[in-house]
């Protein structure tokens, strides 16, 4: 595959697509299908080239695969290529895609091509945050994503869109500049602006500290850490469903993967020493926004709430200074990007017929849409962490490593788990079970085709990442070992102080080879 | 030096002063009707002082006893100047055509003799020839800014520029008097030296200290940095339409290319005297730039408060007196001028079924259905503005924060850029009204073709396709700048 720019086409597909979404003549009905085609099949596109990219990616092989670099813009470059962490990034977003198009076919009907444009837009953005080798490359595009979604809230939002989206704009931006002073003096002291090498390059350790504070700005909002994710339950709530599939399932991702590109290995020093700081903000989010959730009248707004308090999990394993914290944050980063973003469309079905998200207007839907409720438990329990569906191995290595790191943080973790499974359940009582109460609920047909198209690739791949979970390890292996090998130095002395225990000691053997299997 | 060296170095402001005198006397004979010729002659003129810049006019040399720097700063200048006295007069015709009163022929004219003006400013080497090429650049703007006789905010506009401006005047050359008692000459370098030579200490040093304050002061006025302000959105909001567009850039582009140019090399050893200056206009005028225009409806208003805001980003980048900060403020300068004039020609634009021009911003309500190209150009140059990438504004705020951070600002880089948001706040507004909002009054159709290929040159130059302009524009900033040393 050397010398094939296959990430550059990855973005200019898409591009292409949306300009002829925007520019194509005809009518305006044939205009509008043929922005739907267009966009699917460019979506589609994508998707093949993932899942080549995903074949031709060797684990083990080199850091940096696919890469390419030329010097376009004089000050910085347009430098790409991807490791194991980027690759499956980029294919659960590509997976994603066509599956938003598909979901946006019928129930989007004014402005289509625009909508379909500002789509692809959006993917372009998010695949080039990952792809980025460059420092300001990743800048253009991270913050470049705020455009295309700020449009997508407030052209086609629900009733509080034009709130919802400025206060997405606006607390992502204030969070984003500050970075980009850091990202000035980090270029200007390490004189390159290439990311693998920052990745190398020792800042001094007063430096590291507030230039780790200022990359936290932007990703604690982005991710959304307790105090600020107030704008995703807004966002979330009045974006149309494709919307928020794409928000909760790839734009939340992008903070982790700053933190395991950014923060942690070019501020190892920093990232011990504010470590607490993740840990306090991660438990205080994962207490009070799994209450907020409970309380919930608003199903997308339990959804985003239960988003929240999983993003906590995430911040708790890539701070934890160990593999498997690091490697179970990154696995609920993948889970939680399949199983939000199947809820939403799970919720955006029964809007379709109903056109409402309250949940006391449906009950007991189980009975006239069995298929329907079929996925949406299926889904509930991935969410909860039922083990053999994709959240459980992210989850439990992730609670593992916190154990490790710090046991007073793994005990307020897991009752997250708890907590979750309590309002995760409790919302799919009142709506799939109980009595029929409101006739129009009970009239509303079971899913279509095109909805199975949606749902049923989604609950395959998390039935896979949860049966088979080494299938997403292994390419992000090497990667987690250089970044431990970064972290190593400087890592914080953990309270709970386990040892390996002795072979001599009794059942030793079984339990190291019990150990050695996660 | 003899006479004949300097005439050489000064070759543009010659063609277009010898032009502007001739094509006066055209527009005396052959009256109003002629008004568009005249426009193309001053077009061409333009393009041919453009062309002479290369050679002499960009050498270095200093000319006229040493009033007279023609270096590639002042070129660099000169040529942003020139492109957007150029569009300033293309733009005019279509506008005057539609209200009642004709295109009057002196237009292109005075517009041409501003750009003299302003050509001297950005040379100057010396603060008479600073004072001198500012006022015929302000004179010639009086009159432009009541331009439409008939309309009462037209001559308010005038009225107050022109008082604002006799007082900034005024203390510009209190100023410069003060400058010269203190340091026996005018020139810039006597200048510098004597703020070199003289101990911080020493009583002589605080009048020098009074007149750098007032210079400073006048010269805010000029650029309309915060507290000097006030004039900006009523002369903005009352000036024609292609009048404003030329105010926002041209001017602007001369009065902040004198003022690094002052600052550096007259007022270089000074420097930490005048940053707290710099730095308390700079911050003011991002944060005042951005709070007012948010409750603003006139929509050349709310131009006028961004340009305020604008011009702090731009101030932030002459804070360290480096090459390096003298070299973004004139890349800021590129893109801005590119920005603004590409948002002042979308204004253009905004006329009802009735042919009568609309400046409030609730017109602009779903823009995007009835006009989808005007639209997506507005969004491009708001978004632009709000320096958000992928969009080219966002390079002129990395220059500038880029050359803060270098000199080891970086706390007043991060206040700074935070203000930014506030800012982003209205630019959102003006997207929102044009995409989210339900169409309100039905905007005619576009009537000028050089409006229309006007507007998409802009908007192709702050796209993301600018970024591959980097390579090409740096170089030139950075030895413009280069210059300066």
């Amino acid at each position: 595959m050397s010398g094939f720019p296959i990430l550059s086409i990855m973005l200019a597909v898409p591009f292409v697509a949306a300009l002829w979404c925007l520019f194509a003549p005809g009518s305006p009905e044939s205009r509008d299908q043929n922005a739907r085609v267009t966009a699917l099949a460019a979506t589609l596109i994508d998707l093949a080239l993932g899942v080549v990219l995903w074949v031709n990616y060797v684990p083990g092989g080199p850091r940096w695969q696919f890469v390419e670099n030329s010097a376009l813009f004089g000050k910085f470059n347009w430098a790409l290529g991807i490791d194991g962490i980027a690759m499956l990034l980029i294919v659960l977003s590509v997976f994603l895609m066509p599956i938003c198009i598909l979901a946006s076919w019928k129930s989007i009907t004014k402005r289509v091509p625009l909508y379909m444009a500002t789509f692809l837009l959006t993917e372009i953005m998010m695949l080039g945050v990952f792809m980025a080798q460059d420092l300001y490359l990743f800048y253009v595009f991270f913050e470049g994503g705020l455009i295309p979604m700020y449009m997508t809230i407030g052209i086609w939002g629900g009733a509080r869109r034009i709130y919802a989206s400025y206060k997405f704009f606006l607390y992502t931006l204030l969070g984003s500049v500050l970075m980009l002073i850091a990202m000035l003096y980090m270029t200007q002291h390490a004189g390159t602006t290439s990311i693998p090498k920052l990745m190398e390059y020792n800042f001094a350790s007063q430096a590291q500290t507030w230039l780790w504070l200022c990359f936290f700005a932007s990703f604690a909002v982005k991710m959304p850490m307790w105090p600020v994710h107030t704008w995703l339950p807004d966002a979330h709530v009045e974006a149309p469903t494709a919307g928020s599939v794409i928000l909760a399932g790839v734009l939340l991702k992008l903070a982790g993967y700053g933190f395991i590109r950014f923060s942690l290995p070019m501020f190892p020093e920093a990232s011990a020493h504010w470590m607490w700081l993740v840990f306090a903000l991660s438990m205080i989010a994962t207490v009070y926004t799994a209450l907020v959730a409970l309380v919930q009248k608003d199903m997308k707004k339990l959804i985003a709430y239960s988003s929240v308090a999983h993003m906590a999990l995430v911040t708790f394993g890539l701070f934890a200074f160990n593999q498997q914290g690091i490697e179970g944050g990154f696995l609920v980063m993948l889970g939680h990007g399949l199983v939000s973003g199947a809820l939403f469309l799970c919720v955006g079905v029964v809007y379709d017929r109903l056109h409402t998200r309250e949940i006391a207007r449906y009950g007991g839907i189980a009975d006239n849409m069995p298929a329907y409720a079929t996925f949406f438990l299926f889904f509930t329990m991935a969410s909860v962490g039922l083990p053999g569906l994709s959240n459980f191995p992210g989850e439990f290595l992730s609670m593992m490593g916190t154990y490790e790191q710090s046991s007073w943080a793994a005990f307020i973790a897991v009752t997250g788990i708890i907590t979750g499974a309590a309002y995760m359940l409790y919302l799919y009582r009142r709506i799939c079970f109980g009595p029929r109460k409101n006739a129009d609920a009970a009239a509303m047909p079971d899913l279509e085709p095109r909805e199975w198209l949606t749902l049923a690739p989604i609950a395959l791949a998390v039935l896979w990442m949860g049966v088979y979970p080494e299938s997403f390890l292994k390419p992000i292996r090497g990667d987690v070992h250089l970044l431990l090998e970064r972290l190593h130095p400087t890592a914080p002395a953990s309270d709970a102080a386990l040892t390996i225990p002795h072979p001599n000691v009794p059942n030793g053997p079984a339990a190291a080879a019990a150990a050695g299997e996660h | 030096m003899d006479y004949l060296s300097s005439f050489a170095l000064s070759v543009p402001e010659e063609i277009l002063s010898a032009g502007a005198i001739i094509l006066m006397l055209v527009a005396a004979w052959a009256g109003d009707k002629a008004a568009r010729t005249i426009g193309y002659a001053s077009v061409a003129l333009l393009a041919a002082a453009a062309i002479s810049l290369v050679g002499a006019p960009s050498s270095g040399a200093l000319g006229y006893s040493g009033a007279y720097h023609a270096d590639a700063f002042a070129a660099f200048a000169k040529l942003l100047i020139y492109v957007t006295s150029a569009v300033a007069i293309l733009i005019a015709p279509s506008f005057f055509e539609t209200d009642n009163e004709p295109l009057r022929a002196e237009f292109s004219v005075l517009i041409l003799l501003a750009a003299v003006g302003m050509g001297m400013m950005v040379s100057a080497a010396d603060l008479l020839t600073l004072y001198v090429g500012l006022e015929l650049n302000s004179l010639a703007s009086y009159v432009l800014a009541s331009f439409l006789r008939r309309d009462g905010r037209s001559a308010e506009a005038g009225l107050k520029y022109f008082v604002l401006g006799a007082l900034a005047s005024g203390i510009l050359l209190y100023g410069i008097s003060l400058l010269y008692g203190f340091s026996g000459g005018t020139g810039f370098a006597t200048v510098a030296q004597a703020f070199h030579g003289t101990a911080h200490g020493d009583p002589a040093y605080y009048g020098l200290l009074f007149g750098l304050v007032f210079v400073l002061a006048g010269l805010a006025f000029k650029i309309a940095a915060v507290p000097f302000h006030m004039w900006t959105p009523d002369v903005y909001e009352g000036a024609p339409t292609p009048v404003t567009a030329f105010f926002a850039s041209a001017p602007k582009v001369a009065a902040m290319a004198l003022t690094t140019r002052v600052a550096i090399s007259a007022m270089g050893p000074a420097t930490h005297d005048w940053q707290q200056i710099v730095i308390f206009c700079a911050l003011a005028s991002t944060i005042l730039g951005g709070v007012a225009a948010i409750g603003q409806t006139n929509i050349k208003r709310l131009l006028a408060y961004s340009s305020i805001n604008n011009v702090g980003f731009i101030l932030f980048g002459l804070v360290p007196g480096t090459a390096e900060g003298a070299s973004s403020v004139l890349f800021y300068l590129t893109i801005y001028v590119a920005m603004t004039l590409g948002s002042l020609i979308c204004v253009l634009q905004m006329r009802t079924r009735d042919g009568l021009p609309t400046e409030q911003i609730a017109s602009l309500a779903g823009l995007s259905r009835t006009r989808p190209g005007l639209a997506a150009a507005f969004a491009i140059f708001m978004f632009s503005l709000a320096g958000i990438p992928p969009l080219f504004g966002f390079w002129g705020k990395w220059e500038v924060f880029s050359a803060l951070v270098a000199a080891g600002f970086w706390p007043l880089a991060l206040i700074g850029i935070a203000t930014s948001v506030i800012g982003a706040f209205y630019y959102l507004k003006i997207v929102k009204t044009i995409y989210f909002d339900e169409p309100a009054v039905e905007l005619a159709p576009s009537r000028s073709l050089t409006e229309g290929v006007l507007i998409a040159i802009a908007a192709l130059f702050v796209s993301p396709l600018g970024y591959l302009l980097i390579g090409l524009i740096s170089p030139m900033t950075d030895a413009a700048a280069k210059s300066l040393f």
